[in-house]
Formats: C-alpha cells, sequence, structure tokens
C-alpha cells in the first residue's frame, strides 16, 4: 500500500470527478462523451447504494470480526420507513434519518443478546432475524402492502425535484459521498481504532482496556445503520419495494461481496458491490446459472485469496513479497486445539 | 386437548427429523470446527438425487432413496471435505463460513435451474394412513418418521459410544492432539464425521420431504431450524441437538395452531433469543470451553 499511499488523494480526487461526470452528457461542453443512458445511470446509482450497505457489513465483518446474516432486512427497514413515512409527508431528510436510527436500533437490540454469549451466535440471530423482517413485511399488508408492494416516490427536497434519473443518481453520489466520508472519519478517529486494533490483535487490546463487547455490538450497530442508510435510497431509486430484495438470500449476497471485494479494506466494499450488481449484467449469457458460477468463484477466491479482490490487486502490486511463514497454516485438526 | 396431542406428536415427527439435522450440524462442528451454514441445503439435496434417479434414470424409490443415500455421502460428504472444507480451513473461520455460504447458494441455484424451481412431491416411505390409538388420531406417516429418526438415532449412538471407531471419533472430537498421540488416526475419524453427517441430511430429507414437499429454497427454513435446534439443546453434545430438535417441531406446530400461520417460521428467532438471554449455554449444554 506504501506505493498507493502518495497517489491516494489525487487519486481520490479523480474517481469522484468520474463519477460526478460519467453519465452526464458532455458533447455540450465539446467533449465526446454522450453520457450514459437511463440504464446505465440506474446500475450506477445502484452500486452506490449496493456500496453502503456493503461499507457497513464492512464494519462488522472486516472490522469487528463477526458475521451478519441480515443487512438486506436492515435495506428493508430503511426502504419500508423511508416510504411509509414520506408518504405520511414527512420530509425525506428527516425520514432518510430515521431509516438509519431505527436499524441502527434493531442493530443494538439483536446485538446485545447475541453477542453476551459467543462469536457465532450473531450470525444465527442475524439469520433468524432476517427470515422473521421477511415474514413481516410479507405478512403485514396494511402497512407494507405484503406480495404487491407498494410504489414509493423520489423525493423533493427544497423545492427541488430528484425524480429524472441524473438528478437522483447525483443526489445518490452526494449521500454515498457524505456516509463514506462519515465512516472514513470513524475509523481514522481514536474510537475507531480501537477496531482495528481489536481486529489485529484482540488480546492486547482488551488488555488495554477496550471493551470488545461494547465495540463489537457499536460496530454491528453502527453497520446495520448504513443498511438502514442504503434502504432509504434504494426505495426511492427502484420506486417500488416489496418483500423480495429484503430476503435471506440478497443477505447473504451483501456479506459474500464484502468479502470478495475484501473485507477490512476500505474500498474493498466498493470493488465488491461493482462486481456483485455488474456481475449479473456481464453473465447475461448464463442466465439463470450467474449465482451458481458466483458462488464457485467465491469459494475459489476464499481458497487462493481469502482477503479479496483488494488483497489479489495488492499481491500484484508487490510481487516480490515472500509469502508469510503462517500462510501454510496449522494441520485441519490441530487448527483449534 | 386431543388436538394439542396430536400437534405434539406431528411436533415430535417433525423434530426428530429436525435433531438428525442438528446433530451432524453439531458432530461437524466438533471435530473439525466447520460452521456448516449449507446444512439446511444439505437436507435439500438428497431428495432431488431421489428425484433425479427416479425421473432420469426411471428406478424405483427404494433404490431411488438408497442412491441419494449414497450420492449425498459422496458429494455432501467426501467431496465437500476435500474440496470444501480442507483448501479453507486453512485460510481461517471467516473465509470457511463464507464459502459455506457460498456452497449453500451453489446448491440451492444450482437445484433450481438443473431441476426445477416448483416445490416437488415426494413420495412417502409409509403411507399416509390415519390411525386412531386411545381416541387420538395419529398418522401413521408421523408415527414411522419417529419411528426411523429415533432408529437412526440410536444406531449413531451405538456407532458412537459402542464401537471403537466411535470412541476414537469422539476422542478426535474432544482433543484431537492427544487422540493422535494416543494412536488414533485423526484424518481418518474427521473423514469418517463428514459422511455421517451427510448420511444424517439424506435421511433428514427422505423423511422431511413428503411433508414439506422437495423445494430448492427449503433449505433456509431447514438450516435455521437444525441451527437453532443444535444452539437450544447445546452448541457442543449431540443430546443436546437431539433434545433441541424435538423442542424447535414441537413449538413449530404448537406455534401454527396457537399463534399463527403466517409466523410459523418466526419460532426459531422467539426461540434463540430467549434462550441466548436465560440459558446461553443451552437446555443441556456444558459452558462452552472453545474460544471461537
Amino acid at each position: 500500500m506504501s506505493k498507493l499511499g502518495s497517489l491516494k488523494l489525487p487519486l481520490l480526487i479523480l474517481a469522484i470527478v468520474l463519477l460526478v461526470l460519467l453519465p452526464a452528457d458532455l458533447t455540450g461542453m465539446g467533449l465526446p462523451w454522450p453520457g450514459l443512458k437511463r440504464y446505465g445511470i440506474y446500475i450506477l446509482s445502484l452500486w452506490l447504494v449496493t456500496a453502503i450497505a456493503a461499507m457497513g457489513v464492512n464494519l462488522i465483518v472486516g472490522y469487528a470480526g463477526q458475521e451478519t446474516l441480515a443487512q438486506a432486512a436492515f435495506l428493508g427497514i430503511g426502504a419500508f420507513t423511508t416510504a411509509l413515512l414520506t408518504k405520511a409527508g414527512i420530509p425525506f431528510f428527516l425520514a432518510f434519518l430515521a431509516s438509519g436510527v431505527l436499524a441502527f436500533i434493531v442493530g443494538v437490540l439483536l446485538g446485545f443478546p447475541a453477542l453476551r454469549v459467543q462469536k457465532q451466535y450473531l450470525a444465527f440471530v442475524t439469520l433468524a432475524f432476517s427470515v422473521f423482517a421477511w415474514l413481516v413485511i410479507r405478512n403485514e399488508d396494511w402497512l407494507t402492502g405484503g406480495v404487491s408492494g407498494m410504489a414509493v416516490d423520489r423525493p423533493v427536497i427544497l423545492g427541488l425535484s430528484f425524480k429524472p434519473a441524473l438528478t437522483f443518481y447525483w443526489f445518490t453520489l452526494a449521500v454515498t459521498a457524505l456516509l463514506t466520508f462519515a465512516m472514513w472519519w470513524l475509523l481514522a478517529s481514536p474510537w475507531g481504532r480501537a477496531f482495528t486494533a481489536l481486529r489485529e490483535n484482540p488480546i492486547r487490546a482488551e488488555s488495554l482496556g477496550i471493551d470488545v463487547r461494547d465495540y463489537t455490538l457499536l460496530a454491528f450497530a453502527i453497520g446495520s445503520g448504513y443498511g438502514g442508510f442504503a434502504g432509504a435510497l434504494y426505495a426511492p431509486l427502484v420506486e417500488f419495494i416489496d418483500p423480495a430484495p429484503f430476503a435471506l438470500a440478497p443477505s447473504l449476497l451483501y456479506l459474500l461481496m464484502v468479502v470478495v471485494g475484501g473485507a477490512g479494506s476500505f474500498i474493498g466494499p466498493f470493488i465488491g458491490a461493482g462486481v456483485a450488481v455488474l456481475l449479473p449484467e456481464w453473465l447475461r449469457f448464463a442466465e439463470d446459472y450467474y449465482l451458481v458460477i458466483y458462488a464457485a468463484m467465491v469459494i475459489a477466491l476464499m481458497a487462493f485469496c481469502p482477503t479479496g479482490i483488494v488483497g489479489l490487486i495488492e499481491r500484484l502490486l508487490t510481487p516480490r513479497r515472500r509469502p508469510h511463514a503462517d500462510d501454510k497454516g496449522p494441520a485441519l485438526s490441530e487448527a483449534k486445539p | 386437548m386431543l388436538d394439542f396431542l396430536q400437534l405434539v406428536i406431528a411436533g415430535l415427527a417433525t423434530g426428530a427429523i429436525y435433531a438428525l439435522a442438528a446433530i451432524g450440524f453439531t458432530l461437524l462442528w466438533q471435530t473439525s470446527q466447520t460452521i456448516n451454514f449449507a446444512q439446511g441445503e444439505f437436507v435439500m439435496l438428497p431428495a432431488f438425487f431421489a428425484l433425479a434417479s427416479m425421473k432420469w434414470l426411471g428406478l424405483p424409490f427404494w433404490l431411488s432413496a438408497l442412491i441419494a443415500i449414497a450420492a449425498s455421502m459422496l458429494v455432501l460428504g467426501v467431496m465437500f471435505k476435500f474440496i470444501v472444507v480442507d483448501p479453507l480451513i486453512k485460510q481461517g473461520v471467516l473465509p470457511l463460513v463464507i464459502s459455506t455460504i457460498g456452497l449453500s447458494i451453489f446448491l440451492k441455484d444450482g437445484v433450481k435451474d438443473v431441476y426445477s424451481a416448483e416445490a416437488q412431491p415426494f413420495p412417502s416411505i409409509i403411507p399416509d394412513t390415519i390411525v386412531s390409538i386411545l381416541g387420538v388420531k395419529v398418522s401413521l406417516a408421523q408415527l414411522g418418521v419417529l419411528a426411523i429418526a429415533t432408529a437412526t438415532i440410536l444406531l449413531l449412538n451405538w456407532l458412537l459410544a459402542g464401537t471403537r471407531t466411535g470412541r476414537q471419533m469422539q476422542a478426535t472430537a474432544q482433543n484431537p492432539t492427544v487422540a493422535r498421540i494416543l494412536g488414533v488416526n485423526v484424518e481418518r475419524m474427521i473423514l469418517y464425521t463428514f459422511l455421517i453427517n451427510a448420511a444424517l441430511a439424506a435421511m433428514a430429507s427422505l423423511l422431511i420431504s413428503p411433508i414439506y414437499l422437495a423445494k430448492f429454497s427449503s433449505g433456509e427454513t431447514l438450516g435455521l431450524a437444525a441451527f437453532v435446534a443444535a444452539i437450544v439443546g447445546g452448541f457442543n453434545q449431540v443430546r443436546g441437538a437431539i433434545v433441541g430438535g424435538l423442542v424447535v417441531g414441537v413449538m413449530d406446530n404448537l406455534a401454527a395452531v396457537y399463534v399463527s400461520t403466517a409466523y410459523r417460521q418466526a419460532v426459531p428467532l422467539v426461540l434463540l433469543v430467549l434462550i441466548i438471554l436465560f440459558r446461553p449455554q443451552g437446555l443441556i449444554g456444558r459452558r462452552e470451553e472453545r474460544a471461537v
């Protein structure tokens, strides 16, 4: 990373400029770029929304070392909160905040009992919650519209309509940038550094006075809150929500995309979300088989490079690095004596 | 009251099936530290092995059932161990967990694409006639399921406690290092565990599919039931998985009638949270001593 370190800021600025201009029609400015079509803009917006949710998962998986199998359910909480509140006439801004806060609270309520016991229990509690949330969305027709779903309007903020695809994309980009900055700030703060300490050496972290359980719980709740924020943007983006995108299967995909991108790396979620959003488009020829292919690729990636695509790139950029002595690992049976 | 008894018997029948899946899950966890998030799909798949052998090979049901068990032991036992677990466990817990989740998607969507997305009716081993015992109407199929599941568990128990190999497997689960010093072939014992898990999953599959139909997506609920059964009983022992399975099965059936059919699938969450809050070591479990 050291080689990349000095290039970070220029690269970041370049990325932002590209993201702002990519979907826009630049022929008026004399550039030979007609912009993206409506569907392209939609895919790009979907990538951003997915990346927000994935950032949350990354905090939980990559930094707190937990597995969450309910990120889609938290998106559901956010999506329906925003849809219902804006329908009731509450400004989008407040609905958006409420979505994240509600997801955060549910995260605390789920994480508190689960983290009392044992590491893997959070995975099972979130798994069960995922099924439960889907049942509620499907069964409570009076609230969520049940299987027939509900339509969602794009927001009008301060008299400005975000109905056009391009305007909504820029709005999503701005929110994503804000949330990304917040995540960066969180991880760079002393409080956030504790996460890294936890990941690198939990026993030492604990001996230095870091309460592992509290930090893990907060990481899970904040990560879930990001799911809520993502849901608040997802609903107006697709303009129609039903139970399907908030079921267990998409939750598993959120977890996989973070690990595919690179858990514990800051840009990993963006790469993973990009793969998850674009792969169905690239694998069009494979039709329904794309998930089967994707799953097989994930297993292969885990076997050869568990640090994901980011790890793969780093490995390619630093070819002379010797493999770690512990790469061989202990024998199967003695992995945990 | 009679309705209640009927429900309890039906619950014990499905619970015994959950117990089979939960035992396999627990055994795998104990002997090889593999938390198999694809366990539900392991229970879903064998029924499709049987269906495929009947549909595409034209074989009779009993032979297809045997083929399903054999194919499961090969695919979900041997291949799972050598292709997925062995290369992945070296990379740590998270990559292995992710891979079993990937495997669950692979199996689920594989069945959906290769066989069918529709729920498939599945022949029952025992005819579904209703008999009346002391005024309680009982389905013969349910009693049969209960009997077969109990026989399977007793057989497993004998295998684990009554044979030399079984005791070596237990030794491997408790302390692989000491087991190896004492001359136990640890690698082989771990392989046996994978085979037993696959066979148990296949039995569960053949028993549950006539009740809930064979469907590619049924692994979600079956897996959840198995995980919760394992945790409710106490993560670290086979007896716990049996108790947990029965509790989940009975609660599931009672909730469907007395609470709401729409929310019967929420039972595992409620049970899970209650257990974690009030008896985290499980109903009959000991305190967990492992760190992971």
